[in-house]
């Protein structure tokens, strides 16, 4: 019994509700609570002791016996990292709503929703009960659609509620894929699920449960060709939002293809493992000649999220260790990456009053200088420039590739590593377009625009620091990841 | 023979139908009763099984769990029904003790049906539960379509009611005995006779279909909805239905196991034609009432799921508990539903209003359009409608266990279709206000049962295992 997960979940639970009956505190209690937030993920990444195998931190209770649901918690090297990133984009998030011109209508009701999100990624990632994961999985969905739909851009309606049925559909399907694997070996516990290696379920079962499984998450992650939700909900999304979604929610769908699909059905994975990978790949050309068409700034990040997870798939795929830390390396430089990206094109839209690349019109260099360098780095890293954080992820994925597990057909996956490398060469191509057309030029208008602000930079400057840090140490992520990768997926 | 009866086992029935007869005359009887009946409820939770009407070892009345759980729920649905129907009964001029006295004569008839151990007490039972709701079905006199509605009603469940007594005199036939364990043990045992009993069953299976309203015997309930008043559309949608789902469940599984194998597949497309038909069609209504009876065909298809996977050979007892144990959070949280759209009241031509008539509603009256949206997220099974997820996790669970994967796929699928109408109602209450719509204070009668129910689901949220796992036997 560990007190820390439990904080974890409760200090944000908690705030989500006090915050309901404030008005001008509201935003003051939400940085509060993110920040407290943040302090016990940085205890818990301190706490667990990486070389020692196994879950740490465990709380495991009986919770409703006749479901078979317990609330098991706990943490190990895959899942740090993620619920490290999860509290630091939240409390940023916080920061950046604490600006005074940067306060939402209804503030209460906005911190509590970012709160409750808040409660459910950090219990997806913490959750070691396949149904206690789906509860949290689900949690995520309704206060993410009120904040597109309540705080959104002009489309934010119909985006918001592609975005709840689309996933909804894809939690469905996990859920019985979960209870599916539940039914063949009468537990419901991660940890002794992944130690029996698929033991119990005959092959035809494990394909069915993980092509159910993996097709449910695939929605999430988001997969090509079921992405179509993404580049809407992001872009309509009001700037918080498109943070927590990219930088987080798509992580929710990638871990659990790492922690639930891959280890508990290794002979199904084994089976469906060249599709994801094929799917992979298709996502990440199709993303970049997507982004090569885009005029506006959100999308255009959006649909980069598309080729970004399009990596990850791959390096899923593989079915290798290697493989395993480069998706979940990759995971959280997109995460990173990303988030300050959404970051930035918000407070363009801010100075700029669109989004639209057309409509800023470029030449921003000149006239907000400070924040067109933060542009640039956060391009750049996301396309992949070596000694940033973007770089290693979709390298080792691609090594992963020419080097695929056992009884995968490595011939196919060598073809998955030249079309990944065509892919990362247009995405560096579209992201050039894109600096050319937003950064370059000369600007048609405007002095005294306002560059960047000190509770900006409050939001953005530990993203930046982390993508150099992260790019240029990549041990930080990779130490914890690669011993857990090696005791939890043993059977690889 | 002399047989003793237990009374304290009869009691909750009992007391509710004396206070039925006080209601038409008295003003707080019907309250009383209900609190009464209640308290013998606590008494009997607190004690072991009881049986009384016994012959020989088989019992006509049983207390057992799954007595008490449908009982206490529906005493507590029936509660929720009756404080909502204070203002409506003031606002559109219905006869008041009339009005407490057919709601308690239908509520005795369910508490008794969910005892009834044996064919006839089920059907008679049945028909209490139903004559008293013709008559509140019309009780608008002055209303052209609250008579239609009555009469339709009527007509669709004297027809079911017949095709009931006909299985039930085949099974009878068949079996020789009008006890559900005796039926159950000869049916056990090859005879020449399986044929006619098949028969009969399925007939049985038909007639209960239309007590529950799963497609294709739906037709009556959404023109019957609209046409009553809005508590009494409340009664039907979680009462009336409840004990038809307790009788199907006790016919079903205590009585016709042996032939699971017959009836299992017929219920599973039932409740697959059920779920998606009453999702289908709930996507296109406009009106509040109308889109709760289509989402309660719908959810009847979900109710019915685990029973259907009968047919794989699991075992019946886990599955009647899934059953159960939906209906009993289903009926806490959509009675919610109906105490909060009796606030919205009886605006146009329809009660409960239109959905566009709920724009808004969270800018003056932030408390119920918050439970609104509960009980809404319930029904869609999303968190923080937590308890309506554990409920659609049970059904999952229980058609997966059976086997009939195809199903739980179906049903995956229409859980998205249930999330669009049910998304499409709650927006609305978190939209601007429209400019001159005013919603009236809340009676406190009916403030009392929003907070009754939304406590009642809050609970179901927190702690389910209080209703799942419950079955026959125990």
């Amino acid at each position: 019994m560990s007190v820390l997960p439990v904080l974890l979940l409760a200090v944000p639970l908690i705030g989500c509700l006090a915050v309901l009956g404030m008005r001008r505190a509201a935003v003051l209690v939400g940085v509060l609570t993110t920040g407290i937030t943040f302090a016990i993920a940085v205890a818990i990444a301190f706490a667990v002791d990486y070389t020692r195998p196994g879950t740490h931190l465990v709380t495991d209770a009986p919770w409703i016996p006749p479901l078979g649901i317990r609330f098991h918690l706990g943490v190990d090297g895959v899942s740090v990292p993620l619920v490290v990133l999860t509290a630091l984009l939240c409390f940023l998030s916080m920061i950046y709503v604490a600006r005074r011109e940067g306060t939402p209508e209804r503030p209460h009701s906005f911190v509590s929703l970012v709160l409750l999100t808040e409660v459910g990624m950090l219990g997806t990632f913490t959750a070691l009960d396949l149904l206690l994961f789906f509860v949290f999985f689900e949690v995520v969905l309704v206060p993410m659609y009120a904040l597109i739909a309540g705080w959104g851009g002009a489309g934010r309606g119909p985006a918001a509620r592609q975005f709840i049925l689309y996933t909804l559909l894809g939690s469905g399907v996990l859920l019985v894929g979960l209870l599916v694997i539940y039914g063949h070996t009468s537990t419901l516990d991660m940890v002794e699920l992944a130690g029996r290696d698929g033991a119990g379920m005959s092959r035809a079962v494990q394909v069915i449960a993980f092509v159910l499984v993996a097709g449910g998450l695939a929605v999430k992650v988001p997969m090509w060709p079921l992405h179509t939700w993404l580049p809407d909900a992001h872009s309509e999304a009001p700037t918080v939002g498109s943070v927590l979604l990219a930088g987080v929610l798509l992580k929710m769908g990638t871990y659990g293809l790492v922690r639930i699909a891959v280890p508990v059905l290794p002979e199904g994975a084994l089976a469906v493992a060249p599709f994801l990978g094929a799917f992979g790949v298709i996502g990440i050309v199709y993303a970049a000649l997507a982004c090569l068409a885009q005029r506006d700034l959100k999308r255009l990040i959006a649909f980069s999220s598309v080729g970004h997870m399009g990596f990850v798939l791959l390096g899923i795929a593989t079915l290798t260790p290697a493989g395993m830390n480069a998706a979940l390396f990759a995971n959280i430089a997109h995460g990173l990456i990303t988030g300050l990206l959404f970051f930035l094109a918000g407070g363009m839209a801010e100075r700029f009053g669109s989004t639209d690349m057309d409509r800023i019109g470029g030449g921003t260099l000149a006239v907000t200088p400070r924040l067109s360098v933060l542009l640039i780095i956060a391009a750049v890293a996301s396309f992949g420039l070596p000694g940033l954080a973007g770089f290693w992820g979709e390298m080792l994925a691609m090594l992963a590739a020419f080097d695929p597990a056992a009884g995968l057909n490595r011939p196919l996956y060598l073809v998955f590593m030249v079309v990944a490398g065509l892919g990362a060469l247009l995405t560096a191509a579209y992201f050039l377009v894109m600096l050319r057309r937003v950064v370059q030029g000369t600007s048609p208008r405007r002095q005294g625009v306002l560059d960047v602000t000190p509770v900006e930079y409050l939001a953005w400057a530990p993203l930046v620091v982390l993508v150099f840090v992260v790019g240029l140490w990549p041990g930080l992520v990779l130490v914890p990841t690669v011993d857990a990768v090696r005791f939890y997926l043993g059977g690889l | 023979m002399v047989q003793t009866v237990d009374y304290l086992a009869i009691g909750p029935p009992l007391i509710l139908a004396l206070s039925a007869l006080a209601a038409l005359f008295l003003r707080h009887a019907a309250f009383v009763g209900l609190v009464l009946a209640g308290a013998g409820e606590v008494v009997l939770l607190t004690g072991g099984p009881r049986r009384t009407f016994c012959v020989d070892t088989s019992c006509s009345f049983v207390v057992d769990d799954f007595t008490l759980l449908l009982q206490t729920v529906m005493l507590i649905a029936g509660l929720v029904v009756l404080l909502m129907a204070q203002g409506e009964i003031r606002d559109t001029r219905l006869p008041a003790g009339e009005f407490h006295f057919l709601i308690l004569a239908a509520l005795s008839g369910a508490m008794t049906l969910a005892a009834g151990r044996d064919l006839v007490t089920l059907v008679v039972s049945l028909e209490v539960v139903s004559l008293p709701v013709f008559a509140l079905v019309a009780l608008r006199r002055y209303d052209g379509r609250s008579s239609e509605a009555g009469v339709k009603m009527f007509l669709v469940s004297v027809v079911s009611t017949a095709v009931m007594l006909f299985g039930i005199s085949l099974v009878y036939g068949a079996t020789g005995s009008l006890f559900l364990d005796r039926i159950g043990a000869v049916l056990a045992t090859p005879s020449p006779l399986e044929s006619v009993a098949g028969v009969g069953v399925v007939l049985v299976l038909a007639g209960f279909g239309f007590k529950v309203s799963a497609v294709p015997f739906h037709f009556w309930a959404p023109d019957t909805y609209q046409g009553s008043p809005v508590a009494v559309a409340g009664f039907l949608s979680v009462i009336s239905k409840a004990a038809g789902f307790a009788g199907l469940v006790l016919v079903l599984v205590i009585a016709f196991e042996p032939f699971a194998r017959v009836w299992g597949p017929l219920v599973a497309v039932l409740a697959a034609v059920s779920m998606t038909a009453g999702n289908l069609v709930a996507l296109r209504q406009r009106t509040a009432i109308r889109l709760l009876a289509w989402s309660s065909i719908a959810q009847a298809g979900y109710m019915l799921a685990p029973l259907g996977a009968a047919g794989g050979g699991a075992p019946l007892d886990d599955l009647a508990a899934a059953t159960i144990g939906y209906v009993a959070i289903y009926a806490l949280m959509n009675i919610g539903v109906f105490a909060t759209i009796s606030v919205v009241g009886w605006i146009g031509r329809y009660g409960g209003g239109e959905l566009d008539d709920y724009r808004g509603l969270a800018r003056t009256h932030p408390l119920v359009a918050v439970a609104l949206a509960f009980f809404l997220a319930c029904l869609a099974g999303l968190p923080p409608g937590l308890a309506g997820l554990f409920a659609k996790i049970v059904v999952f669970q229980g058609t997966i266990l059976g086997g009939y994967g195809w199903l739980a796929v179906i049903m995956a699928g229409n859980t998205v279709i249930g999330l669009f109408y049910y998304l499409a109602w709650a927006t609305r209450l978190f939209a601007p206000l429209p400019d001159g719509v005013r919603f009236g204070r809340i009676a406190r009668p009916v403030g009392v049962a929003i907070g009754i129910a939304a406590v009642g689901t809050a609970v179901m949220s927190v702690v389910p295992q209080l209703v799942l796992g419950i079955s026959t036997g125990g």
